[in-house]
């Protein structure tokens, strides 16, 4: 079994042993080999009951919320029960701004938000309102540890869903904000909505690859955002909290503030990838946002390699492509799409057993000057 | 939307609405169903307090126990003493029908307690064995969370036809409730007391054995120093997984509990809420501790209940989660304390 899972340690070895601009030129064209899978679809990649450009993008949201709480559980090591509380944040913004069921509504003739770039000016708003959420939920339960937070950030995700659910004169309750501004762009005659629309629902190119493509650029945006802090004072300090409190404490590292940077970032990523799928699916309901998702954001994290960024994409492609292949096959009269929740429990339990750091574990290094480093060595080596 | 919003305020006073006096006028009534759901949480959050007393983990799959428990107990009562779901109250008599509930409730902590050790065996002990990161348990126990509720959810109607699967099942309705007498204004019916009186009863053996017996001696040794516990000829394998038949056995009893207060609760998914709730319940009276998780169980119930008759039905679980937190900001030990090694010895 260990043997199995260590291709990851292969690739893992490969890519650290890159220089900067080497890396820069294999990630360039792997996210352009990855940008044009949905035009060039090959057959044993292909979904067969679901549309190839649909899950693409719902990979791309959900490959930048287990960025986000990457940082929150990977780098700083919180665990965060509820993230996907920040992910229904982010979307009721978005919607509860430009919905016209919502009594907010700010998207027509008395509102301020043109129908043009009405999504556009909500995703830095939400943003700006998930990283305030994370803001007030970080402030008083950051002081408690492990176990503890992971259960106060639980109940502070089903308390989002439920105030969704119950405040029906609001969000619509559990019928949900229907008709969710997204981006016009490409409007001509055959698609009078622009290629985001639902309505762009056919061949290759259509509104699912057109929002995998946007999720890509914003997953790419995120990536070396997140690798800048990585890199900075307030990575290192993150590694220090997840190694050990207390020493990282005593060594002067302002735990809690750090930590609630990390909650913040976290749930500002979370609120980007909100806005996204409101944008996308131009419908919000509460039942999206259940503990289970929560759950299944942290299986990609997990199985990608907590604190690998790149890997966590690879979790994250992992949890949404599987269930979408497996959708149509049949194996002795059950839709295996059906068990994807038995696969990924088997997988947890099996990766914790055999591998509990993941596909791609993240390998310790001299984070701050590992290049001049690794350089020194070198040069007395030769 | 009929009536117009004019801002947050006025939106809010429709969909919440704060109501004491209908809290005052109901109060024993609340208190007295409180205490029956409390009685509940209680049961399923001695599990949780106890493993967590003895391995550091919050044993997620818990609830999927406790959903075993009541599949359990429905699959005695149907196939195993022949009573057919069709929704109709059986009236057998008040002696049969004790005899035959606590038949089920016998073959649901079976069940349980067999499913708790089973899951010990094949997902934690492994991970015990080399002394994983807490994270990493708290993983397996979603994964074998997982697990279990699809195999309720595909795998059991693949193997029995008409049980399990997406629905909750048909119930069966042994007990009607019925008002026996009234106190303090409040209507007690046969299920709340024997909710009650079998919880009581239950939570007092497991008092008996946690604080009296050579076992109960065990497991607070191995919850207070494991390496000293194992020094002293304690051993630990064996505590821990009757820890977790002691939480298996308990969960399956609140099943029943659970089945004859709520007969159309049996769905795969059915375990998941009210584990939540046992937990907070336990973290409320201080994890770790057998008599906190009791009282936290009961506080729970009843405050759930008083929290509903103010802020209106569907407000209910905000109320539990929403205590929680509280409990956690404020005393985050919990009402009684921690460890279940320094509860009395």
């Amino acid at each position: 079994m260990n043997r199995l899972l260590a291709p990851g340690d292969v690739l893992r070895e490969r890519w650290s042993g890159l220089g900067r601009g080497q890396k820069w030129i294999v990630g360039a064209i792997g996210f352009a080999v990855l940008a044009l899978l949905p035009l060039y679809t090959p057959a044993i990649l292909d979904t067969p009951g679901i549309s190839f450009g649909g899950t693409m993008a719902q990979f791309a949201m959900v490959a930048i919320i287990a960025i986000g709480l990457n940082v929150v559980v990977g780098q700083a090591g919180l665990l965060d029960l509820g993230y996907v509380g920040f992910y229904a944040v982010g979307a009721y913004t978005v919607a509860l701004l430009t919905s016209p069921d919502s009594p907010w509504n700010q998207m027509g003739p008395n509102g301020f938000l043109h129908e043009g770039w009405a999504w556009l000016a909500c995703v830095p708003l939400a943003m700006a309102i998930t990283a305030m959420a994370g803001l007030i939920l970080g402030i008083p339960t950051l002081r408690l540890r492990g176990d503890y937070l992971a259960i106060v950030t639980l109940g502070f995700g089903e308390i989002i869903r439920l105030l969704a659910d119950n405040l029906s004169d609001v969000t619509n309750g559990p019928r949900g904000l229907n008709r969710v501004a997204y981006p016009r762009l490409g409007q001509d005659a055959a698609l009078p909505d622009g290629v985001f629309s639902s309505g762009n629902s056919a061949g290759k190119a259509n509104y699912g690859t057109w929002w995998f493509w946007l999720g890509l650029a914003l997953m790419v945006a995120i990536l070396l955002l997140v690798g800048n802090l990585e890199r900075s004072r307030v990575g290192r300090a993150w590694v220090a909290i997840r190694e050990d409190e207390d020493a990282a404490e005593v060594m002067g590292v302002n735990t809690f503030r750090f930590k609630l940077w990390a909650f913040v970032i976290g749930a500002a990523i979370g609120g980007l990838s909100g806005a996204l799928y409101a944008g996308q699916v131009q419908y919000v309901g509460p039942s999206t946002f259940n503990i289970i998702n929560s759950m299944l954001f942290l299986c990609a994290v997990v199985l990608g390699g907590q604190g690998n960024k790149l890997g966590v994409v690879f979790g994250a492609f992992v949890i949404v492509y599987l269930p979408n292949r497996l959708l149509g096959v049949h194996l002795f009269g059950i839709n295996l799409g059906d068990l994807k929740y038995l696969f990924f429990g088997l997988a947890l339990v099996a990766l914790m057993i055999f591998r509990p750091q993941g596909l791609f574990p993240v390998r310790q290094q001299l984070l701050a000057y590992s290049a001049a480093a690794r350089r020194l060595l070198r040069r007395a080596v030769s | 939307m009929i009536h117009q919003c004019v801002g947050l305020v006025t939106c809010q006073a429709a969909d919440v609405s704060f109501n004491l006096t209908g809290l005052w006028n109901s109060f024993g009534q609340l208190t007295i169903d409180g205490l029956a759901w409390g009685a509940i949480y209680a049961l399923v959050a001695v599990g949780y307090t106890l493993v967590f007393g003895v391995l550091r983990l919050i044993n997620f799959a818990h609830s999927e126990i406790f959903m075993f428990g009541m599949f359990g107990s429905y699959f005695c009562l149907q196939y195993i003493l022949g009573f057919a779901p069709d929704g109709n109250a059986y009236n057998v008599g008040i002696g049969p029908t004790v005899g035959y509930l606590a038949v089920a409730m016998v073959f649901g902590m079976l069940v349980s307690g067999v499913a708790a050790v089973g899951v010990e065996a094949v997902a934690y002990r492994p991970l015990h064995k080399r002394n994983a990161r807490p994270l990493t348990f708290l993983i397996t126990a979603i994964g074998m969370s997982f697990v279990l509720q699809e195999f309720v959810h595909f795998v059991l109607p693949a193997l029995l036809p008409d049980y399990g699967g997406p629905n909750a099942q048909q119930p069966i309705v042994l007990v009607q409730p019925k008002i026996q007498f009234t106190v303090f204004g409040a209507d007690v019916t046969n299920v709340t007391i024997a909710t009650v009186i079998a919880a009581l009863a239950l939570a007092a053996i497991t008092d008996a054995v946690i604080n009296r017996t050579k076992l109960g001696r065990g497991i607070r040794a191995v919850a207070q120093d494991p390496a000293s516990a194992t020094l002293m000829g304690v051993s630990r394998e064996l505590v821990i997984m009757s820890t977790f038949a002691i939480g298996g056995v308990l969960a399956g009893a609140a099943a029943l509990l659970y089945i004859l207060k709520v007969p159309q609760g049996i769905i795969y998914s059915g375990g998941f809420l009210l584990g939540i709730k046992a937990f907070s319940a336990a973290v409320l009276g201080g994890i770790g501790n057998l008599r906190g998780a009791l009282l936290g169980g009961l506080l729970l119930g009843i405050m759930e209940n008083y929290g509903q008759a103010v802020f209106g039905t569907q407000w209910r679980d905000v109320v539990a989660f929403v205590l929680l937190v509280l409990v956690l900001l404020f005393r985050p030990t919990g009402i009684l304390g921690e460890s279940l090694g320094r509860a009395r010895v």
